[in-house]
């Protein structure tokens, strides 16, 4: 298959919050050979019997497919949703280090007042910011701190739901 | 939760209420092997007389015999081992019916919950180590969760596409006393709800294709013998009603009676000439229940290049997964066949005869090459065909309840090709994962089922070894099983590879010191039969069928046979070798090829 033909998906499970069921999850992606380029999973019921996991694949159409039915064969499954068929937002939280001093400290801060980072935490020399927004905004944002003397980055991956009236379940 | 209906009651001990659920779900057997993490289990087994258990001397042959047992009868197979290397000598089983969509539930013994991660005696990450060896597993931690979780297990077996489910049972789960409640009349599961009944517009646009075809041909394989044998039996009635003609996959032998002359035999790599020829001239095909493995549809790009495809699946994730369909119907085999049958009476459209006409006249040409002949000489000591002996076998066990089994290799396409099947439920073999050792303990199996049928193992000599020791549990039940060992000495599949793309350097393929197979049927308090040259078979074949004992019969057969005919690796349906005389003149295998298992 041609690189050209790969498009990318941000898929949502709904599933069982039970033991185990993240790996039945990861090992269907690693056993069957496809990819996981993000991942994030958390309970989302008020009881806690369900969590949503929100994975970020890459694949042909047919793959895609594939993917989607295989998740929605295990057992513990209650919904698979495809969010990339629609409108849908995805945002992702990092917390990101910059150890400096001087200028290149004083550029870290400007730059991430324009991108509406939050500093969280701060010493002579570092700053910790929180920063959320789109996988990309995210990826620009890091780029730009690499020079001014980026020492470390926490990401949560994607959560990310559709626009207007649809849900999940 | 959603699957018990009454107030719970107080049992003894988590084993007592497994083997009460287990009778709940009509378990009358059990194949198993005991060790340290499930005596309870056994303990409870020894105080009662419902349930029956039967004991293998490997935990993988437990497995294949509750294949046997279940494929045989259309129940769910049981299956008991302890922890650890119990557990994992049964991960090839649990893979073997997963492939097979065989439905399966296998209690694993485990060490007490307080010990669970300490890398205590005999433990094993059992749930994760089948993870992806099964359709579900259970990790029971709670014995509250203990009779909820064994009857959502035989839901989830038996239900939509069947599979093996596994639930590993610490220790101390079995020792303290469970709650036990009866299984929901209508159990319903949280999450697991698969489509059964097929969507009504896909059947319309099915037979609209149908109605129309010109070269039509109807694929079907083993998911309408797991739907049951009416699917069977609607099958051949739609089939008949169509006047199409029908090939099955190995695991659909039997859905469709052999003898109907509009069966054109198996399809696939050692599959009839017309049937993939059929496959690859037609205008429209519609799949049943198969899942175009790659041992049926060639090279993929060269895929029955012209032709409407429906495919008629109870699992989405096969549909679209290699072979790109126009029509996807998303249902069990029988509802399926159902809602085929009354569209097409329904559907005042008249087939073309003119054009089926043509299509079977092509047919009968390619049906003339008669594809399965092979030349048996017949002078005084001539070395036995493979093909002949099974001709033979199948001759003699005409008219009989008789069930075959087979291990994997030459000796299981052979029986595919020359033993005919009318019915469902009468051929069990290792179909997708392709496990030699799987034929004996699967008859082991199916003799348990059915007691009085005649249950043969078609084998080769190198396969048998690999659960050979089950010869101990055939004597041990008077399981009256037969061993009907086509025997050339090679690993007769692997040496036909080595010669056809590997220059014949038979590395590794040959069995030096093979055991007397009387003996060891004798020394096993079975019967031990020989025979060397063509004179011998009919008499060794009557003798064995008439011997009411566990029978060997080592049949030395001709050791150069080939499979044929043969679609190459890498090759399409149009591109058969036909037999030895075509080995140079086949498309020449490629690299691509090559790489193919």
């Amino acid at each position: 298959m041609s690189e050209t033909n790969l498009r990318s998906a941000t898929i949502s499970v709904l599933v069982e919050n039970e033991s185990g069921v993240l790996a039945r999850v990861i090992g269907l992606f690693s056993g069957r050979g496809y990819n996981i380029d993000n991942l994030t999973v958390a309970p989302v019921e008020r009881d806690g019997s369900k969590s949503r996991i929100t994975v970020v694949t890459r694949g042909t159409a047919m793959v895609i497919e594939q993917i989607k039915a295989q998740l929605d064969r295990l057992v513990p499954v209650y919904k698979v949703l495809d969010l990339s068929e629609g409108p849908h937002l995805a945002r992702e939280l990092a917390l990101i280090k910059v150890l400096g001093t001087g200028e290149k400290r004083a550029e870290a801060l400007r730059l991430a007042d324009a991108f509406r980072a939050r500093v969280i935490d701060a010493t002579t020399e570092s700053f910790t910011f929180e920063l959320t927004g789109a996988t990309d905004k995210l990826d620009a944002f890091l780029e730009l701190m690499r020079p001014l003397g980026l020492a470390e980055v926490s990401r949560t991956g994607v959560a990310a739901i559709a626009r207007g009236t649809t849900t999940i379940s | 939760m959603d699957h018990t209906n009454t107030a719970p009651e107080l049992m003894n001990s988590g084993a007592e209420a497994l083997l009460r659920a287990l009778k709940a779900q009509g378990v009358d057997v059990i194949f198993g092997y005991p060790g340290g993490a499930v005596l309870p289990i056994y303990d409870a087994i020894f105080q009662q007389n419902e349930i029956r258990h039967i004991l293998v001397r490997h935990e993988q042959a437990a497995v294949h015999a509750a294949e046997g047992y279940a494929r045989s009868t259309g129940k769910v197979g049981c299956v008991l081992v302890t922890s650890g290397p119990g557990a994992t000598n049964a991960v090839t089983g649990l893979v073997d019916a997963l492939m097979d969509s065989i439905p399966l539930v296998c209690l694993c013994g485990q060490v007490p919950t307080h010990l669970i991660g300490n890398d205590a005696f005999q433990e094993a990450d059992t749930t994760g180590i089948t993870r992806p060896a099964t359709k579900h597993n259970y990790l029971v931690k709670q014995s509250g969760d203990l009779v909820r979780v064994v009857h959502e297990a035989f839901l989830v077996a038996r239900t939509g596409r069947p599979g093996p489910v596994l639930i590993d049972l610490p220790k101390d789960i079995l020792i303290a006393p469970a709650p036990y409640e009866e299984p929901a009349a209508q159990p319903v599961h949280r999450s697991y709800r698969p489509q059964t009944a097929p969507d009504p517009r896909r059947i319309a646009e099915a037979v609209a294709l149908l109605k129309r075809a010109e070269r039509p041909v109807i694929y079907a394989g083993g998911g309408v013998i797991n739907a049951g044998p009416e699917a069977s039996r609607l099958l051949t009635e739609f089939t008949r009603l169509t006047g199409f003609p029908i090939t099955n996959t190995l695991m659909g032998l039997g859905a469709f009676p052999a003898s109907d002359p509009l069966f054109l035999g198996m399809l696939g790599m050692h599959g009839t000439y017309e049937a993939n020829l059929a496959m690859h001239g037609c205008d429209v095909m519609l799949n049943l229940g198969a899942r175009f493995d790659d041992r049926v549809t060639g090279r993929l790009n060269a895929f029955s290049p012209n032709s409407k495809k429906i495919h008629a699946d109870i699992d989405p994730a096969n549909v679209n997964k290699t072979v790109q369909v126009d029509v996807a119907i998303i249902g069990d085999a029988l509802a399926t066949l159902k809602a085929l049958i009354a569209a097409w009476k329904q559907d005042s459209t008249k087939t073309d005869k003119a054009a089926l006409a043509n299509w079977w006249a092509q047919i009968d040409v390619w049906r003339s090459k008669n594809s399965l002949r092979f030349t048996q000489p017949r002078d005084k000591g001539s070395i036995i065909k493979p093909q002949y002996a099974i001709e033979r076998l199948y001759q003699a066990t005409r008219g009989r309840e008789t069930y075959i089994t087979t291990e994997v290799g030459q000796h299981q396409m052979w029986a595919a090709q020359h033993f005919k099947f009318e019915k469902p439920n009468r051929w069990m073999t290792s179909g997708g994962l392709g496990t030699m050792g799987y034929g004996l303990p699967a008859a082991m199996g199916v003799q348990v089922a059915h007691p009085d049928a005649l249950v043969i193992d078609i084998a080769g000599e190198a396969s048998i070894l690999m659960n050979i020791q089950e010869m101990g549990t055939l004597a041990q039940y008077r399981l009256p099983v037969k061993i009907f060992i086509l025997n050339n000495q090679y690993m007769g599949m692997v040496r036909q590879w080595q010669e056809l793309l590997h220059g014949s350097r038979y590395s590794q393929s040959y069995s030096e010191a093979l055991p007397d197979f009387v003996k060891l049927a004798e020394s096993f308090h079975g019967v031990g039969l020989r025979a060397e040259s063509v004179d011998d078979l009919d008499r060794v074949i009557a003798e064995m069928i008439a011997i009411d004992k566990p029978v060997i019969a080592d049949i030395c057969v001709d050791q150069k046979e080939n499979v044929f005919p043969m679609i190459p690796s890498g090759a399409a349906h149009n591109e058969m070798l036909l037999g030895p005389e075509h080995k140079d003149e086949g498309p020449a295998v490629t690299n691509e090829g090559m790489a193919l298992v």
